[in-house]
């Protein structure tokens, strides 16, 4: 890395986080799932036909006192007390509540996690969890599709309906929130060196200037790419017919001679600090770190035609046993003050607009570098950005199981030419 | 032609039979299933029917055939070089060796107690475009500022031919070693001259470490995908990367089932003809001798 200093736990969340590697070189998700289809020469779907929810579900339940909580490495805030590490804000979600968390760090990549608890849900047996993060793409999609994930009741969430930012709101892959709510979101979008660049980069259509040649990565999965690419030729994804998926696949094909190489997601922040790439698509969290740990130069811009938004959601697995605990805790987190402590911490873009005020009050009682760093977090339009930069966020597409297969074969042959 | 009775005409099949099992249960049963799943259609979540669907070879094809001629041709060019590189090195262990050979053996193997990736990873950064080697080079006006090897073939090939190396060097090495260097004493003996005594004696002797030795390189590097991974950029994907994704991430299972058997087709075709050109009677022979 770019600094001898021990790794700070912000940057190795950034390494560690949502997006990383999803096609990483060497990887054993969805081997467990690619072993299921051994078992009989005919391969059975996974899908499941279960009846809709009952109507009385909610009401039949209590309070347990207990959570079973799945989340990504270093997406909670933490302090080390004592040798140990704790969670201030679920402790103090168990003060207020009586509820204790069972808080555990075993989601790291989408796919392999559900690869783990699919079996479960497909046997309609608990998977051990009542709460757990995914994020917006096709692996939240195989659940909502697959009828997984309990239906929440809107009235257990007063705080969400207050306090959400509107943009978060309502997405187009869980109309109305049905299933889930954000727990925190991104944007991905474009960064680059201008020391290297010697320009800024305001436009997708910069990425096709002959200076740049050889000297751009984009990520290689085959979902932000193709996204990102549609946003840039104008064409909003979430109402994307085959057809523009096949004028985007085209784009790309025009711009691969421009491009260095397809870089792992999560992985522009290597790339950009050795100088590898002078422009790369990137998170808008990865920049945020990457520009608090050594390399400040980097900048993360929205292109005028826009960025991406993606979402981590909680949400509940069928077959949770402690369904009520889990709302109360989907609800806590949307408290400002709750969401505020969380975003000091982990600096992604927080559901809840009026986190910022509590902070800016934070600041202005903190002192030295406490307050250098909030003032930071308060200020970078990555973790807070401006209503403008939101309104050219687009969302992702929402495949059908036959849809994404034909995006598939469109798009993979590009990201792995 | 065992002399003795039913029991003792059973042993070799009984001694056959563990192995036997093992390749039935774990290698022709997967086998039939992928040739199956190759000519189904549907998807992970409805699941799969088997309806002749052809189409996923003819898809594979239209799709990836850049990547299938790519992975034989990368496969061609590091066999080649890792013939060359590790014929005189295995020579020189076996011949010249005395009685350190099974230490410079274990210097060949000593790079396979660090993990594949870090090894192919410490590539990327040995050659990083400002990094140890690439940088002083180009600070000191010796090299062209955007001069890079990382995501080229060069990267992908170079980590090929590094990490597929010791698996040419032993089959060699053991070929060369049974040859009695009194063969060679004879040859000169007889007149030949060094350069004669090497090709008409030692390298059709050393024939059956050759064929070995070009097979277990030639075979895996086609289908590999971690260097190009790793190493590789826009134009160096290897087919080995394109089963992998599809097969774990689309979870499109009959295209990628396709792409294996059609790989494997390849492979095959390409063994025989090998085989054939270099004459396995002779090889046979002359391993037997």
């Amino acid at each position: 890395m770019t600094t001898n200093r021990p790794l700070d736990p912000a940057l190795l969340r950034g390494m560690t986080m949502p997006r990383i590697s999803r096609r990483a070189a060497l990887r054993g998700a969805g081997l467990l799932s690619a072993s299921a289809f051994l078992a009989a020469c005919g391969v059975e779907g996974s899908g499941n036909d279960e009846a809709p929810q009952a109507s009385g579900f909610w009401d039949s339940q209590t309070k347990a006192g207990v959570l079973d909580f799945a989340n990504w490495p270093l997406y909670m805030d933490q302090e080390k007390v004592g040798g140990k590490v704790v969670f201030p804000s679920l402790q103090d979600f168990t003060k207020e509540t009586g509820i204790k968390v069972n808080y555990k760090e075993v989601i790291n990549e989408n796919d392999a996690f559900l690869g783990k608890i699919t079996p479960s849900l497909k046997a309609g047996q608990p998977t051990g969890w009542d709460l757990m993060v995914i994020t917006n793409g096709s692996s939240l999609d195989k659940l909502l599709r697959q009828n997984f994930l309990v239906e929440l009741d809107q009235s257990k969430l007063p705080n969400f309906q207050k306090n959400a930012d509107p943009a978060i709101k309502n997405p187009s892959y869980d109309p109305g929130n049905k299933y889930t709510i954000a727990w925190q979101s991104g944007l991905t979008a474009l960064a680059y060196n201008p020391k290297l660049t010697k320009r800024p980069i305001t436009s997708f259509n910069d990425l096709f200037d002959p200076a740049f040649k050889g000297k751009i990565t984009m990520f290689g999965d085959d979902e932000d790419y193709p996204t990102l690419t549609m946003i840039g030729m104008g064409i909003d994804p979430v109402t994307s017919t085959e057809e523009d998926w096949k004028r985007a696949a085209e784009k790309m094909k025009e711009l691969r001679p421009q491009l260095r190489e397809y870089i792992d997601n999560a992985g522009e922040a290597e790339v950009l600090s050795s100088g590898n790439a002078w422009i790369s698509m990137a998170y808008s969290g990865d920049i945020f770190i990457l520009n608090n740990s050594g390399s400040p130069d980097i900048k993360f811009v929205i292109p005028k035609e826009g960025a991406a938004l993606w979402t981590d959601n909680m949400m509940i697995p069928k077959g949770a046993k402690h369904p009520l605990d889990a709302i109360t805790y989907m609800d806590y987190v949307y408290r400002p003050d709750v969401a505020a402590k969380l975003t000091a911490y982990i600096s992604y873009i927080t559901p809840v607009p009026a986190a910022k005020e509590q902070l800016q009050a934070q600041a202005a009682k903190a002192k030295g570098e406490d307050k250098e760093t909030l003032d930071g977090v308060i200020s970078s339009p990555l973790v807070f950005p401006t209503p403008a930069d939101l309104s050219k966020a687009h969302r992702y597409r929402t495949l059908t199981v036959e849809e994404e297969q034909v995006w598939d074969r469109i798009f993979q042959p590009i990201v792995q030419s | 032609m065992s002399a003795g009775g039913g029991r003792g005409r059973l042993i070799p099949y009984l001694v056959g039979l563990p192995g036997g099992l093992w390749l039935a249960i774990f290698f022709v049963a997967p086998i039939l299933v992928m040739l199956s799943l190759s000519l189904q259609s549907g998807n992970a979540e409805q699941g799969f029917r088997f309806t002749w669907e052809w189409s996923n070879y003819a898809d594979a094809w239209e799709f990836y055939h850049t990547q299938f001629i790519r992975s034989i041709v990368y496969a061609l060019i590091v066999t080649a070089l890792c013939l060359v590189l590790a014929y005189p090195m295995a020579y020189w262990i076996a011949f010249y060796g005395g009685a350190r050979k099974s230490t410079y053996l274990f210097l060949i193997l000593l790079p396979f107690f660090v993990s594949f990736v870090i090894r192919t990873a410490s590539w990327k950064f040995i050659l990083n475009d400002q990094g140890i080697v690439l940088g002083p080079l180009k600070e000191a006006g010796l090299l062209p500022q955007d001069f890079h090897v990382l995501a080229t073939s060069t990267a992908v090939i170079g980590g090929l031919t590094y990490n597929y190396l010791p698996f040419m060097v032993l089959p060699l090495y053991v070929a060369l070693e049974r040859i009695d260097p009194s063969l060679v004493e004879a040859a000169h003996d007889l007149f030949a001259s060094r350069s004669a005594a090497f090709r008409k004696v030692v390298f059709p002797l050393s024939l059956p470490g050759v064929f070995a030795g070009v097979l277990i390189t030639f075979v895996p590097v086609a289908s590999d995908f971690v260097n190009s991974g790793i190493l590789g950029g826009t134009q160096t994907t290897m087919i080995g990367n394109v089963i992998q994704t599809v097969y774990l991430n689309n979870n499109d299972y009959p295209l990628a089932s396709a792409m294996s058997f059609m790989l494997m087709a390849a492979l095959l075709i390409g063994i025989f003809a090998y085989a054939r050109a270099l004459g396995t009677e002779q090889v046979m022979e002359v391993s037997q001798a």
